[in-house]
């Protein structure tokens, strides 16, 4: 069997101001067909203005057999919330 | 630490048991389950089965209705039906990428296809006679697909529920341009009226069997259920599809071809007359009108293409940003 084309993820920019969002992943042979087949693919309905391609293998992501530990570090750290302060009575604009 | 998410699929390690007793409280939880995540085996085979299936059912599922595009009566229902078609596509790679997600590579799930192993819904295997025919799959296969695949965007694995809500946004406008194609045959002249009666009275039977075997002769429903990738039994869903299509039936003054066909006032569902399961399992085991032409359009696709998979990877070997 021939090699399959690489497969990419696709983010979308939905709007002008909005971040990239991840929407899904396709086959293509280049990153230019990679754009165009994302436009046809994922945006046949003005869901965007822009568009990026990665090669899935270069997407690098956190062990679900580790997140606890991992996110661990930031879990006890109740004093980096507004909440944790008491506000005395009275007291404005804080 | 870290893993690449295009690798992230392995088999069970030591420790099995706690995993699956984890993967099971995830799904106590209604969390979903993602793909680099531990999952058990029949679990991940099972989805890639439902999964790879309703992909190839979206891509085999765009040739009855492409064998009218050439000759829609007009330009509008042309550009209509060529979007359409456009998004089963669609559909199609988006579900062949969530199936991809569990492990399996897109050719051998495509190959899966080609060689008759794997199956897609018989509704396909029913021949597009007249354009009549365009608006009954539209109104009804369309239809019938949402109340199969709503429910699927609550299910359990995070990249096919993922997909089924970009999906079912586009379904609705299936249904209503075929609702739409039915609304004006059945109001048109009387040929043009007792062709689309000829439509739904051939299309009706297959698009009921579309929800499966009754729950009585169904062997997945109880596993799929407890694992959530399927929220619904078959005759719950293929109830639902016959108490909201009858009503548009009577809207568009047509006649559902089930003379047994009633409300029940104490089960608050219509009642149907037998469904003829015999059909169904000759049209699954391959003896339907269309199986064999269907299969070869998809293996002379595959073919007839396969010189432009090479050449383009060989533009991209020599021209694209790896380029050695
Ligand atoms: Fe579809
Ligand atoms: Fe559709």
């Amino acid at each position: 069997m021939k090699k399959e084309w690489p497969q990419w993820e696709v983010f979308v920019r939905s709007e002008a101001g909005l971040a990239h969002k991840h929407v899904g992943s396709l086959h293509a042979a280049d990153e230019r067909m990679a754009l165009e087949n994302a436009r046809d693919l994922y945006t046949r309905r003005n869901e965007g203005v822009s568009i990026w391609v990665v090669k899935s293998e270069n997407v690098h992501a956190t062990d679900p057999s580790e997140t606890e530990a991992f996110f661990a570090p930031s879990e006890d750290k109740t004093y980096r919330h507004p909440t944790f302060y008491h506000v005395p009575e009275g007291v404005k604009h804080l | 630490m870290y893993t690449s998410i295009s690798d992230g699929i392995e088999g069970a390690p030591d420790g099995g048991d706690a995993r699956e007793r984890a993967f099971d409280e995830r799904l106590d939880r209604a969390l979903k389950i993602e793909p680099p995540d531990w999952m058990p085996d029949a679990y991940r085979k099972t989805l890639t089965r439902q999964i790879s299936q309703h992909a190839h059912s979206e891509i085999v599922g765009m040739l009855p209705e492409g064998n009218w595009i050439t000759r829609a009566p007009s330009l509008q229902r042309k550009v209509i039906l060529l979007a359409k078609v456009q998004d089963e596509a669609g559909h199609g790679l988006y579900l062949y990428g969530a199936a991809e997600s569990l492990g399996t590579s897109r050719d051998e799930l495509v190959l899966a296809l080609l060689s008759g192993k794997a199956k897609y819904s018989s509704i396909f295997n029913y021949p597009t006679l007249t354009w009549a025919d365009v608006g009954a799959i539209g109104w009804l296969v369309d239809g019938a697909a949402i109340i199969n695949q709503i429910p699927i965007t609550r299910c359990s694995y995070g990249p096919y529920a993922r997909a089924m809500v970009r999906i079912c946004k586009e379904e609705s406008f299936h249904q209503r341009q075929g609702f739409d194609i039915m609304w004006t045959l059945a109001h048109g002249t009387a040929e043009q009226h007792a062709m689309a009666q000829d439509a739904l009275d051939r299309w009706w039977w297959p698009s009921v069997m579309m929800f499966g075997p009754p729950d009585s002769e169904s062997t997945h429903n109880v596993q799929s259920l407890r694992w959530k990738i399927k929220l619904f039994t078959n005759d719950e869903l293929r109830t639902k599809f016959i108490d909201q299509t009858v009503p548009q039936a009577e809207q568009l003054g047509l006649a559902i071809p089930d003379p047994d066909l009633r409300w029940n006032d104490e089960t608050k569902h219509y009642d149907i007359g037998p469904i003829d399961w015999d059909e169904f399992y000759r049209v699954i085991g391959g003896n339907g009108p269309c199986n064999k032409d269907r299969l070869q359009a998809r293996v002379d696709a595959w073919e007839d293409g396969a010189w432009v998979r090479e050449a383009a990877a060989e533009h991209a070997r020599k021209h694209g940003s790896d380029a050695a």
